[in-house]
């Protein structure tokens, strides 16, 4: 955080002087330049996956040429992500608290469905029904939380439970059936609202990329500007002296959860103007997907680690490899193949970076 | 004496099952003093510590801050009364930084709606804020104030969690093993920013099993054997070796003797 | 690693569950039905038909299923499950052409009629029989009636196929490569998609059979070419998607989507115009027919018979269109959807 901040008084800037002349030098050795790359990643860890982005653009232009490198293709990545997107970002908050949750599509998937059925099935005014999925998110994630803190259970494992909690629960209300865009439009036009777009240009931006964004923006301004934010990464960082330095730590952990709970309902609501229908069946691989983004956005799975706008860049990075791979006709399976990669790489540049402090 | 004792105990008992970890123990802390706790392990040092910094609760006895009775039942409360602990795995977050580090828990707010409504952080009066304390503790060597704590040396982080407990108007700091970890270097550094805070009239209490550590800096030394204090020692007026007989047990204090 | 963890616990559920049931059947004749997933309203349909069927005959029926397609553990276990609490008969549809083979040999032997249901094993004889759909006749149906109403234009027409996945398993190259054959391409190999040098083919994307996969894909290939006017699709749920995408774009009036399954939502969607045509298929009968199959084969022990020049037993498939083509016989959607599965 804080990047590029220049407050310092000139006053103390003597002091710094005058002290460092006199007093036992604390810095280590010289850095080789590598160790220099090292050192700036390890301040700013969310500029791998920018740096990985650009390149990725790049190459890509230069493979696919004009039909890549279109203001219409990039906004439509931008789309193709944006359910993904939201959901990594939830994805991101707990795993910046040295957790994972495998439940983030499941919330998601079954909100959707909530609202789908109140409004289209049982004819519960849209906004009602929205305002149910927002606050079932709210509760589920508050229970993953619950069980985390008052259990003291694993998160793989509470969160591995609730997945198949929630899948269930999705397949009994939904039947197994998706509910058809049109009988959306017809009922409840509101829930597709996050599929509206307007245009700049040839770019055709959805609402719901809007509403990407601005998820980002706000859960990055949370985490990096206020005390709250940065218990969570004190959390994350080290759970045991965050609670010694006077941070409640379970109470925190609880509202890590309801809160990432919350914004899987956002992306319930996007998921219905991306997707158009309301299907139970859709993003059942969205936890694995969202985890991949975090990873390949630089956060550590250690926790602490990492900014959330990573997230945001991983989810990118890989919307722009299926475009770029599937413009150039790569098979399917090679797509899958460099997104595997990825993600190995990712982690690794993360262990390599976090040697600065050993 | 004319001065009262700033934080006292009196009959401190607490059992664990069959052991008695404190055995109706006395202790004081006079103002502005640095005193050394002593003792051998399993003596029963560190609850007595424990007791004092809310981490533990005694079965019988009390506690009094200013003259006045305490009980804490947990270290956030004996922090809100002003007792400090600085712990000796330090408790700060490798990866923020020395200011976020500084101010866990009791960050600073920006005035106006940007706080309240926002709740939005006001880093340049906790990075000023931050700079001053450091300063007046003669850790101005730290270069950058937003770096993380890991890239620290371990004085320098000792130096960090001091500062922390030092720099929020608190009564009593407890400084548990701050030289266990570090080199000669760095040891004298800590030595040195212990005698500022307590130049700065905030009393200390020291646990330490470094004897030239302990004899260079306490005023008094508290020595503890078998649950309860010994006696307490002018270290001016004994030597490091009676410390340590009286410590095991192998000599017995004058005015005890009887 | 999580799917094996997953699979694994429910093939044990699954396994104690059986067990717990296995007295009751053990006085009648037993038969099990195993699907790929019980979300997919294609396999809730069987599983309707197979247990409708059994009350009918006294049969004691379990049902077993995987948690998503692919899911070749817990089907294993399940198969396992079926032959220890001595079962006469399994129906099955494979969630892996090959990978169940073993499992299911070891059945045979234990002296149980297998029957695959909607998919065939590779090779089909894998199995005693195969009640399917023909899903290369399916392919083919939609291929012609798309190519007789594009008339002229189907000369230089711009094909989009939405396919399933990266495995190519054999429901989906059928569909798709007698779709192209019905549609006048030379397919080359009969069993791989994207093989074929036909211009007219724009190109393929996988779609995971929902609306979200549809969606995507179809995005996807008119970044490639938007001037695609024939889309094939896996499933109406992805035909759905693809729609979606091309309403977006503003191209949905002068696309042809064409589909197989023969879904309520998706005969709906053939009603109001967004599908072409579809290929319909019949799963309640897949299962009826099954279950009456492992009745005579525990009564009289003879096993059931192919249909005449097939390596399975064919049962049916309908297509549903709005637009009846002449040579091409075909149901109106209002009939489709008194037939239709879901």
């Amino acid at each position: 955080m804080s990047e590029g901040e220049k407050v310092a008084p000139a006053a103390y800037e003597q002091v710094v002087r005058a002290a460092d002349a006199t007093v036992a030098q604390f810095d280590g050795p010289k850095r080789s330049a590598l160790g220099q790359v090292q050192h700036f990643l390890h301040i700013y860890p969310t500029m791998v996956p920018v740096i990985v982005l650009a390149i990725s653009l790049a190459v890509f232009g230069v493979l696919a040429g004009g039909k890549f490198f279109s203001a219409f293709n990039l906004s439509l990545i931008l789309q193709q992500v944006s359910v993904i997107g939201i959901l990594a970002a939830a994805q991101a908050l707990i795993v910046l608290t040295a957790g994972i949750d495998l439940s983030v599509a499941a919330i998601m998937v079954l909100m959707a469905v909530i609202s789908g059925k109140l409004s289209i099935t049982l004819g519960v005014p849209a906004p009602l029904a929205l305002m149910v999925a927002f606050a079932g998110g709210t509760l589920t994630g508050m229970l993953n939380g619950l069980m985390v803190t008052r259990l003291k259970l694993p998160p793989f494992i509470v969160t591995l439970g609730t997945w198949n909690i929630f899948f269930a629960l999705n397949l009994w209300l939904s039947g197994a059936q998706s509910i058809r865009s049109q009988d959306i439009d017809a009922a409840a036009p509101l829930l597709k609202f996050f599929g509206g777009s307007f245009k700049i240009g040839a770019a055709n931006i959805t609402y719901g990329s809007i509403l990407m964004v601005a998820v980002f923006a706000v859960l990055w301004f949370v985490l990096n500007r206020t005390a709250w934010g940065r218990h969570v990464h004190a959390i994350g960082d080290d759970r045991d002296a965050a609670e010694l330095a006077g941070i409640r730590t379970d109470r925190t952990l609880v509202q890590v959860y309801a809160l990432a709970g919350f914004v899987c309902a956002l992306a319930a609501w996007a998921s219905i103007g991306r997707v158009g229908s309301i299907s139970p069946q859709s993003f059942y691989e969205g936890n694995l997907q969202s985890i991949t983004a975090v990873v390949i956005g630089g956060i550590s799975l250690f926790g602490g680690r990492g900014s959330i706008l990573g997230a945001l860049f991983g989810a990118l990075i890989v919307g722009v490899f299926n475009s770029g791979l599937r413009l150039v006709n790569v098979d399917v399976l090679w797509q899958v193949f460099a997104i595997g990669w990825l993600i190995i790489i990712a982690v690794a540049i993360d262990q390599w970076i976090r040697k600065v402090s050993a | 004496m004319s001065v009262q004792p700033i934080l006292t105990a009196r009959g401190l008992v607490k059992r664990y099952g069959r052991v008695t970890a404190l055995d109706t123990c006395d202790f004081d802390l006079m103002p502005g003093e640095i005193l050394a706790v002593i003792g051998d392990n399993g003596a029963g040092k560190s609850s007595l510590i424990k007791a004092l910094s809310g981490a533990i609760s005694v079965d019988a006895g009390e506690i009094r801050l200013d003259g006045q009775p305490v009980r804490f039942s947990s270290p956030l409360e004996a922090r809100g009364a002003g007792i400090e602990t600085v712990y000796q795995n330090l408790a700060l977050s490798p990866a923020l930084s020395i200011v976020e580090n500084m101010f866990m828990g009791r960050e600073l707010r920006m005035p106006g709606p940007l706080g309240q409504w926002l709740r939005m952080l006001d880093m340049p009066r906790m990075r000023a804020f931050a700079r001053d304390k450091l300063n007046e503790l003669g850790l101005a060597t730290i270069q950058n104030i937003d770096q993380p704590v890991e890239t620290l040396s371990g004085g320098q982080r000792q130096g960090v969690a001091v500062a922390r407990a030092a720099a929020f108007g608190s009564k009593v700091v407890i400084l548990d093993e701050p030289t266990a970890a570090l080199g000669v270097k760095e040891s004298r550094k800590v030595l040195d920013l212990i005698q500022d805070v307590r130049a700065r009239g905030v009393p200390i209490i020291l646990i330490s099993h470094n004897m030239p550590h302990v004899f260079e800096v306490a005023d008094r030394i508290h020595v503890h054997r078998l649950g309860k204090r010994l006696c307490v020692i002018d270290p001016r007026e004994h030597a490091m070796s009676d410390a340590v007989a009286y410590m095991t047990g192998a000599k017995v204090p004058e005015g005890l003797a009887a | 690693m999580t799917t094996t963890v997953r699979a694994a616990l429910l093939g044990a559920i699954a396994t104690a569950a059986f067990a717990a049931a296995a007295p009751a059947s053990a006085a009648g004749i037993g038969a099990c039905l195993i699907t790929k997933t019980d979300t997919n309203p294609f396999f809730v349909k069987m599983k309707e038909g197979a247990t409708a069927a059994a009350n009918a005959h006294g049969i004691s029926l379990q049902t077993f299923a995987g948690k998503i397609d692919g899911d070749v553990e817990t089907q294993i276990a399940a198969v396992e499950s079926c032959v220890a609490a001595g079962a006469k008969g399994i129906l099955i549809t494979p969630s892996d052409s090959r990978a169940l083979a073993p499992a299911v040999t070891a059945a045979r032997s234990a002296g149980l009629l297998v029957i695959a249901l909607d998919t065939p094993f590779e090779p089909a004889d894998t199995a005693d029989a195969t009640f399917a759909t023909d899903n290369f006749k399916a392919g083919v149906m939609i291929g012609q009636w798309a190519k007789a109403k594009l008339g002229d234009a189907a000369a230089s027409a711009k094909i989009a196929t939405l396919d399933l996945n990266a495995s190519q398993i054999s429901v989906d190259y059928l569909r798709n490569q007698g779709f192209l054959q019905g549609f006048g391409i030379d397919v080359k190999d009969p069993t791989r998609i994207g093989d074929e040098d036909d211009a007219r083919i724009i190109g393929s994307d996988v779609t995971n059979g929902n609306e979200e996969g549809g969606r995507t894909a179809m995005e996807n290939l008119l970044q490639k070419d938007p001037g695609i006017n024939v889309v094939y699709t896996i499933n109406e749920p992805a035909a759905a998607g693809a729609y979606e995408a091309l309403k977006a774009m503003g191209r949905e009036k002068d696309v042809l989507i064409v589909s197989v399954d023969g879904g309520c939502p998706g005969v709906q969607n053939v009603k109001e115009g967004i599908i072409g045509a579809t290929s319909m298929q019949f799963p309640l009968l897949m299962a009826s027919m099954g279950i009456e199959a492992i009745k005579a084969f525990a009564e009289t022990g003879t096993k059931p018979a192919n249909t005449e020049g097939l390596d399975f037993f064919n049962t049916g498939v309908e297509l549903i269109t709005d637009a009846p083509v002449d040579g091409i016989p075909s149901l109106s959607s209002a009939d489709g959807l008194s037939k239709c599965w879901g």
